[in-house]
């Protein structure tokens, strides 16, 4: 049948049964029909019948079997139509460190059916599994230094911080941001009211180089306020850059930011000040609805505000700067948000820090600047506001545009924290542990009686428990997740009372 | 004397400098001189080297073959069209004869295609052996040597043995009146029939174009670590396996499809150029023919080749040192594969991509439309002369006839 369909093809590679009959070859060339030919045809026949019935080729495992294929030399032909595996060579060890050469000359490759070889365990060795990463990472590392920038700057980022629910949250998120920058890192961490364990035990986990700066004050409750003590934090980060010289690109890293990698290969190319695109994310968490969408914005004529939640560098046609994008912030001015856990838009400065990065020689006495850059010194002395890097220039129309022209965004502005007064557990390890134990639904012993006269007493405590935590989890409302709590006690109460009808 | 002995230390100093010395390329992008066996001859030019005259022969032997059916034109053995259309307006080409010292016999034997694409090598034999008569009888060049400074392209999958499957193309053998002739194949395997001493393997065609509208940044990270797509198992000819690319296809995946190191499939890809550019190593085991024109993908690519083959004579082997560029596997240790690759130092691998980054390597391997310096044309003629000079043995005596015009199945006789 086989044969038949064969031959009927016009395509190719049909597969005679040429090696199956390989002793019957030899004899059906020659046409004579002697006993011996008629037998083989008869024991083919009857084969095929089976192997019909079967649904693999008999056959040939048969003739394996009875006759052992002594004339095909060296490669194995131990036929695997079961794919087992074949001890062809140890399994544990593999070979040993030979030249990865092509066979030696000599050797004959045969024609035929062939084994599929199988090692024993056919998967993945972890120790090898490193060892490919490792072989990766480095190649990766060789086409970065042949391909992209050539002899990167290290990078300094300043992120101001202090001890509050959402610091976790916004710290870890910088912090692998940072762990994944390709280049040389310092990273400034500014604590307000001073250097704490909290702070310091999430950083640690980073690997990076980290210097850990208290700076003294509480962090203010009202956003304005608060901007304005940011600032005083990042000058006394810049302060510490140039009193150790240290040499690079300062950008800063608000903790509250979310940063593409795309970011920092893009401020590789400051040359002294430059500036990126942020995207503003204002963002209300309560029921205000959504910000309203994007109008078209057709006062071009001032050309310096627009609807685009974006802000940075504005270009000419020509791609040099002509002025900035801020955030239009008057729609939302009478609905944003005063102080800290206020249900209202959190809103963004005019240009916020952030897209600013600078060349760490800027900051540094006695050496070389541009005669456009104020020494640090003057600035922000005396109590006066810096709302941004602007300040220390004499001159904005230096800051080079990054992200071609401002146009790419890599850096995302977003403000959620909780209310001043929420607590959490310190470095969010419970301990004690809760003390509460709420029966399952369902034990896995379906017969075993229910708790019997001492329930009584558990479900008061029960009971008193959970009006304890009804009070407690007030104050710990997020903003989002305010509508979740109010649910939980709720259940707790009515399993609770069901547990006592069921009881009496 | 004390001059002869100066000379005498800075010699190896000169001589030990230029080995191995490592370039510049173009876009300072660091890349390592290739030199094989036969020497630093990547980018040699033949022109001046050699003289070729091509035969007239009449069309039916070629224009008629390739109007009929155009797709010969991008399958992977267009090279046979692409190098009479090369040397006709090749600088090496004569119109004078009698200072040739190759001939070459434009005829497109690998033209006859099945609705599939597939070229069907049934009438290939004949029509070789009727071009053979139409010049033995035309001109006196071929008697003169009996085809001994002739040379043919057959790119087809066992060269001039004229048949896909291999058992009926070790039981034809090389085309007897071609004994003589060099022949330009890609096939290539060591102590294999189908190879004649003194062939030249050439890699099979891959559209530059289409490669080259395919290019990624170089800077993409390369992220996979081994790249395969293919067939592992022939369903339509060979069901259970182990007959097709002699079970080291069917053992790749078997031990390997599991290994999240390996981005092996039988998918159709549009992105598979891309992929290629972002993987480390890829596979180029064999499959019914142990040459595949992924070797040339990989090289353009930049992907280090590993070659699974026993035996396989690679494109050009005495010019391009193919064992520097590609890993080697023999095919009995397909299951250790992961362990071999993962054990290649780091540094071995960076010169491998240095290496394979060298311009004149991928030159090599292409066939641009027109023709440029360096590129797989060029190194057939290279190849070609560095065969030269003939030797004065070659010419045979008049009267004495070495080859059998009626050696051959049966069906080879019959006219085309």
């Amino acid at each position: 049948m086989k044969q038949l369909t064969a031959l009927q093809q016009q395509g190719r590679r049909s597969n005679s049964f040429r090696n199956a009959s390989a002793p019957l070859d030899v004899n059906v060339d020659g046409s004579i029909k002697s006993p011996a030919t008629i037998f083989w045809l008869v024991i083919h026949g009857l084969c095929c019948l089976v192997s019909l019935v079967l649904g693999f080729r008999f056959s040939r495992l048969v003739f394996f079997l009875l006759f052992s294929t002594s004339s095909t030399p060296s490669t194995t032909t131990i036929y695997t139509a079961l794919q087992t595996t074949l001890p062809s060579s140890s399994p544990a060890t593999p070979p040993p460190e030979r030249n990865i050469s092509s066979v030696g000359g000599g050797t004959r490759v045969v024609v035929g059916r062939h084994g599929i070889l199988i090692r024993p365990w056919p998967h993945p060795d972890p120790a090898e599994v490193m060892k490919a990463h490792e072989i990766i990472e480095r190649v990766q590392s060789e086409q970065r230094s042949q391909y992209g920038i050539k002899s990167p700057r290290a990078v300094i980022a300043i992120t101001p911080t202090y001890v509050r629910t959402f610091q976790t949250l916004h710290l870890t998120g910088v912090m692998h941001s940072l762990m994944n920058v390709p280049y040389d890192l310092i990273w400034i961490v500014v604590e307000a009211g001073g250097v704490t364990n909290e702070t310091a035990s999430l950083i640690s986990k980073s690997g990076l180089k980290i210097m850990h700066i208290g700076f003294d004050g509480k962090m203010p409750i009202l956003w304005e306020a608060r901007h304005k003590f940011e600032s005083k934090m990042r000058l006394h980060a810049l302060r510490v850059v140039r009193e150790k010289r240290l040499d690079g690109i300062v950008m800063f890293a608000d903790d509250s930011n979310m940063h593409a990698l795309e970011l920092f290969d893009e401020i590789q190319k400051v040359k002294w000040v430059a500036a990126a695109s942020i995207g503003i994310l204002a963002h209300s968490g309560g029921s205000e609805g959504e910000l309203p969408m994007i109008r078209r914005n057709d006062s071009v004529g001032d050309g310096k505000n627009s609807q685009m939640p974006i802000q940075g560098p504005a270009c000419n046609s020509s791609d040099h700067l002509v002025g900035w994008h801020t955030f239009n912030t008057l729609p939302f001015v009478e609905r944003s948000a005063r102080y800290i856990g206020d249900r209202a838009i959190v809103l963004p400065q005019k240009l916020e820090w952030a897209g600013f990065v600078l060349n760490s020689r800027l900051l540094w006495e006695d050496t070389d600047k541009p005669a456009w850059v104020k020494d640090l010194e003057e600035v922000g002395r005396d109590g006066e506001d810096v709302e941004s890097p602007l300040s220390l220039l004499s001159d904005a129309s230096v800051v080079e545009p990054l992200g071609s022209c401002g146009r790419k965004v890599m850096l995302w502005w977003l403000r959620v924290e909780a209310r001043a007064d929420s607590k959490f557990p310190a470095r969010w390890i419970i301990d004690p542990p809760l003390d509460i134990t709420v029966p399952a639904k369902r034990t896995p012993w379906p017969d075993a009686p229910p708790e019997l006269p001492s329930s009584g007493e558990k479900v008061i405590t029960i009971q008193e428990n959970t009006e304890k935590r009804a009070t407690k989890s007030g104050p710990r409302r997020k903003r989002s997740s305010r509508s979740k709590r109010k649910h939980t006690p709720k259940v707790l109460e009515e399993h609770v009372s069901s547990n006592h009808s069921r009881d009496n | 004397m004390g001059f002869c002995m100066w000379v005498l230390l800075f010699l190896p100093l000169f001589l030990w400098s230029s080995v191995g010395e490592k370039g510049i390329g173009r876009g300072s992008v660091p890349t390592e001189r290739i030199a094989g066996s036969a020497g630093d001859v990547l980018e040699d030019n033949p022109v001046g080297k050699l003289k070729v005259y091509v035969y007239e022969l009449p069309s039916k032997y070629n224009k008629k073959v390739l109007q009929k059916d155009p797709r010969c034109l991008t399958h992977m053995f267009a090279a046979e069209i692409f190098m009479h259309q090369f040397l006709l307006s090749s600088p090496v080409r004569t119109l004078n004869p009698s200072e040739a010292d190759w001939f070459y016999t434009p005829v497109y034997t690998t033209c006859d295609l099945a609705p599939n694409g597939l070229p069907l090598p049934f009438k290939s034999p004949r029509m070789m052996r009727s071009a053979i008569q139409l010049i033995s009888t035309k001109w006196p060049y071929w008697n003169r040597t009996e085809g001994a400074d002739h040379f043919f392209l057959v790119p087809h999958d066992f060269g001039a043995c004229f048949h896909y499957q291999e058992e009926k193309a070790i039981k034809r053998g090389i085309l007897p009146l071609l004994q003589r002739a060099t022949l330009v194949q890609t096939f290539g395997q060591r102590n294999h029939v189908c190879l004649n001493e003194g062939s030249i393997t050439i890699p099979p065609f891959a559209p530059p174009e289409k490669m080259q509208s395919h290019l990624i940044p170089p800077d993409t990270p390369r992220s996979i670590f081994v790249y395969f797509r293919g067939l592992f198992y022939d369903v339509n000819n060979d069901p259970e396996g182990g007959y097709y690319a002699r079970g080291a296809r069917a053992s790749i995946w078997e031990n390997f499809k599991n290994n999240p190191l390996f981005d092996i499939s039988t998918d159709h890809p549009t992105t598979y150029y891309e992929d290629m550019q972002r993987s480390i190593f890829c596979l180029c085991p064999l499959g019914w023919a142990p040459w595949s024109p992924r070797l040339v993908e990989a090289v353009i690519f930049g992907c280090i080749p590993v070659i699974i083959a026993d035996d396989i004579v690679l494109p050009f082997a005495d010019a391009i040192p193919w064992e520097e560029i590609g890993v080697f596997v023999a095919e009995k240790d397909v299951p250790y594969l992961d362990t071999i690759l993962t054990s290649i130092p780091v540094e071995v691998v960076l010169r491998k991509q240095r290496l394979l980054a060298n311009p004149s390597m991928k030159q090599a391997m292409l066939f641009p439309q027109p023709a440029q310096p360096r590129d797989a044309f060029h190194q057939i003629l290279n190849g070609l002369a560095r065969k030269l000079p003939h030797g004065k043995k070659i010419f045979l005596k008049p009267r004495q006839k070495i080859l059998n015009w009626t050696a051959g199945p049966v069906g080879d006789m019959k006219p085309w």
